[in-house]
């Protein structure tokens, strides 16, 4: 009865490709938005992630990576003498403005390194070397930069820019993952960085730290925290505190949380009805069938089997879509897309229950259902 | 096979009368709805059908003809009466077991044929075979036979979109006939058909239905294929009015050329015609 109820499925060419493009567009409606959501989520976490070392020693009272809450420079030393650190090393990050030399201002996010190791350095440099950081005057600028501040003419390795009235000059351009707030980023060294700044009481931002081999950098950020009273947090937490904290203050929580929630909610009703529907103009032959002696478990088998085959491949076509969509999307850079592994799992789980819901009420109808229609005309 | 043949010449089974009944129904009532729209269609039936006999039952629109069929298969609850196919008594046996029991004797054909569009003729006689749990591969083989019997080997392959009415209700048949039931039942399988493929359907539930080990009850209004029949019954108003034995010949010679008759024809009444209240 399967090969019958398979057959049943896949025979009328019409009616399946009507319940699989209602499964796949449902499918893809919810893997598109998610991954939208999620990429947005990551961009905001980017100032972060694009640093990518273990630990983040911080302001206790920080709230995400952005919002920098500047601490007491010996900070660094206190850090280094904790016990399974390996190093530690100063980072600053602070908002300023670019003047151009046609005069035009830009603000960007300066972002200052160690100048011994560089870490925190971008991962991919398009064009120059990063250790020129450490010659005169000079600064990375990211993709972003380029972009926003007057295109490749005007932003090039040899340009020369001032922040606060000082001068700096472009020796690389980095490509690195686009910022939440679209600001370009302006690499240098930490203590460049804390020149170009107006002068503070406090001007370390960040302590950025590894734990030793062998150490769990859990176990090490908490003796962090413990020892020095200051914030610290491993890569993962600071990243989640930050889409928390997003999530929060931004309306894109409640605004992206409800067109995905709805997104949701019409695309699980568009899967379960179309293939509601489909058992009810069936029901006909499945009348037919309950008169020469089929089971109603026999019957509702077969209504479960096709649910799930059509639900798995709608699923399939769903997700391929979207990945496609992705694919030709995201590059550009301009959209956040991220199909995470998550996300495609929860939408089969959610597909294959919504399919089992309509088959449920299909049964429910098979199992109300008269084998006497079979004689009306 | 000849299928044109007519069957009633060739009587080597013994009479109706002799046989043991396939079905016995006595003082059956069964109505629809409640209160002021409820409706007593059958009014106390008694009908008895022979193994080896082809019954037809005949009777004005709405008399309660496919009722009555639906209650014999077991798939409509009757309300009162007693109702014993094959020796089992159907209100006696819950759901399940009915629709078990419906599968192992019982075979349909319908007005409509009711094939199912997406399987070839041989997948779709095949159905109550695989239905019974027989592996794919024998179910067809025998679905082909099947068809063979009822003239369609060259077709076997072909989805019901593909055939002629008269072509998918030879299939029906077949799929009526594969499990080899006990009890074949039509409603009006010749109704959706032009003459000459309704005299064609009837030729082969004659040679092809009808068998020592088998009782046969076909609904019709046509009286152009009375003849086919070894007797008939005729319901009006919720009772068996009449039985007789059908006519040895055709009622209309010229039967291929002329329109279905609208009224079926009236049998004299054999005593059984007190109006009930
Ligand atoms: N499920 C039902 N609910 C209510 N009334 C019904 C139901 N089935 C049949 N009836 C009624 O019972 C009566 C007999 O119907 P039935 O279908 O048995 O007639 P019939 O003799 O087969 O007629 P026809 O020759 O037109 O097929 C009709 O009046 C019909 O309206
Ligand atoms: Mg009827």
């Amino acid at each position: 009865m399967h090969y019958v109820a398979l057959k049943m499925l896949f025979g009328d060419r019409a009616k399946y490709l009507m319940l699989l493009c209602g499964l796949a567009f449902a499918v893809m409606l919810i893997v598109q938005q998610g991954s939208i959501f999620w990429g947005l989520m990551l961009w905001s976490q980017s100032g972060i992630t694009n640093l990518n070392v273990d630990i983040w020693v911080a302001d206790p009272n920080i709230s995400q990576v952005e919002e920098v809450k500047p601490i007491a420079t010996t900070a660094v030393e206190r850090v280094r003498t904790v016990p399974g650190v390996e190093w530690a090393v100063p980072l600053f990050k602070g908002v300023y403005r670019v003047r151009l030399a046609g005069g035009d201002y830009h603000r960007i996010s300066l972002v200052g390194l160690d100048a011994a190791t560089l870490i925190g350095r971008p991962a991919k440099l398009q064009e120059g070397r990063i250790e020129d950081l450490r010659t005169p005057d000079a600064v990375v600028v990211d993709q972003g930069a380029v972009q926003r501040m007057g295109g490749p003419d005007v932003i090039k390795v040899g340009t020369v820019f001032e922040i606060n009235d000082k001068r700096a000059r472009v020796v690389a351009i980095a490509n690195i993952q686009k910022d939440f707030q679209n600001i370009p980023s302006v690499y240098t060294t930490y203590e460049r960085a804390v020149a170009y700044a107006p002068p503070e009481r406090r001007m370390l931002s960040y302590v950025l730290a590894k734990a030793k081999a062998g150490e769990a950098v859990a176990d090490v950020t908490q003796r962090i925290a413990a020892q020095t009273r200051l914030g610290a947090f491993t890569q993962e937490e600071f990243g989640w505190k930050t889409i928390v904290w997003v999530l929060k203050n931004t309306g894109i929580g409640i605004n992206f949380g409800t067109t995905i929630v709805l997104g949701f909610l019409v695309g699980m009703a568009i899967a379960g009805q179309t293939f509601y529907l489909f058992t009810v103009e069936n029901l006909k032959q499945y009348g037919a069938l309950k008169a020469m002696g089929a089971s109603t478990f026999a019957l509702a088998r077969m209504i479960i089997l096709q649910a799930f085959t059509v639900g798995v491949i709608g699923y399939g076509v769903g997700v391929g879509l979207a990945t496609l969509f992705g694919l030709l999307a995201a590059p550009s850079g301009q959209l956040p897309f991220s199909e995470t592994w998550p996300l495609l799992g929860l939408v089969f789980v959610s597909l294959l229950g919504i399919c089992s819901f309509s088959a449920t009420i299909s049964i429910i109808k098979l199992i109300k259902l008269e084998p006497a229609i079979v004689f009306r005309g | 096979m000849t299928v044109e043949d007519k069957g009633t010449t060739a009587t080597v089974e013994p009479a109706a009368e002799e046989r043991p009944p396939a079905v016995r129904v006595r003082g059956v009532i069964k109505s629809f709805g409640s209160g002021d729209t409820k409706t007593t269609v059958l009014k106390g039936i008694d009908l008895d059908v022979s193994l080896g006999e082809l019954l037809l039952l005949v009777g004005e629109s709405g008399g309660g003809k496919t009722t009555l069929l639906s209650a014999i298969a077991g798939i409509l609850d009757v309300d009162e009466g007693q109702l014993d196919v094959l020796g089992v008594p159907l209100p006696l046996l819950s759901g399940a077991k009915k629709t078990k029991f419906r599968g192992q004797t019982m075979g349909f054909v319908y007005q409509q044929f009711n094939l199912l569009p997406a399987l070839t003729a041989a997948e779709n006689v095949a159905v109550p075979l695989l239905i019974h749990g027989r592996p794919r591969t024998e179910a067809v083989q025998k679905a082909r036979a099947m068809l063979e019997k009822v003239g369609l080997a060259d077709r076997t392959e072909f989805l019901p979109a593909n055939l002629s009415g008269g072509q998918q209700q030879r299939v029906a048949i077949a799929r009526a006939l594969v499990s080899e039931p006990r009890l074949l039942i039509c409603d009006e399988p010749t109704a959706a058909l032009d003459g000459e493929n309704g005299q064609k359907i009837m030729g082969i539930l004659r040679e092809v239905g009808r068998s020592p080990e088998r009782a046969v009850i076909v609904v019709t209004h046509d009286s152009r294929i009375f003849h086919f029949g070894d007797r008939i019954a005729e319901l009006t108003d919720g009772h068996i009015v009449g039985i007789h034995d059908a006519p040895k010949a055709p009622l209309h010679p010229t039967v291929l050329a002329e329109p279905a008759p609208a009224k079926p024809l009236h049998l004299e009444d054999t005593g059984e015609s007190e109006v009930p209240s």
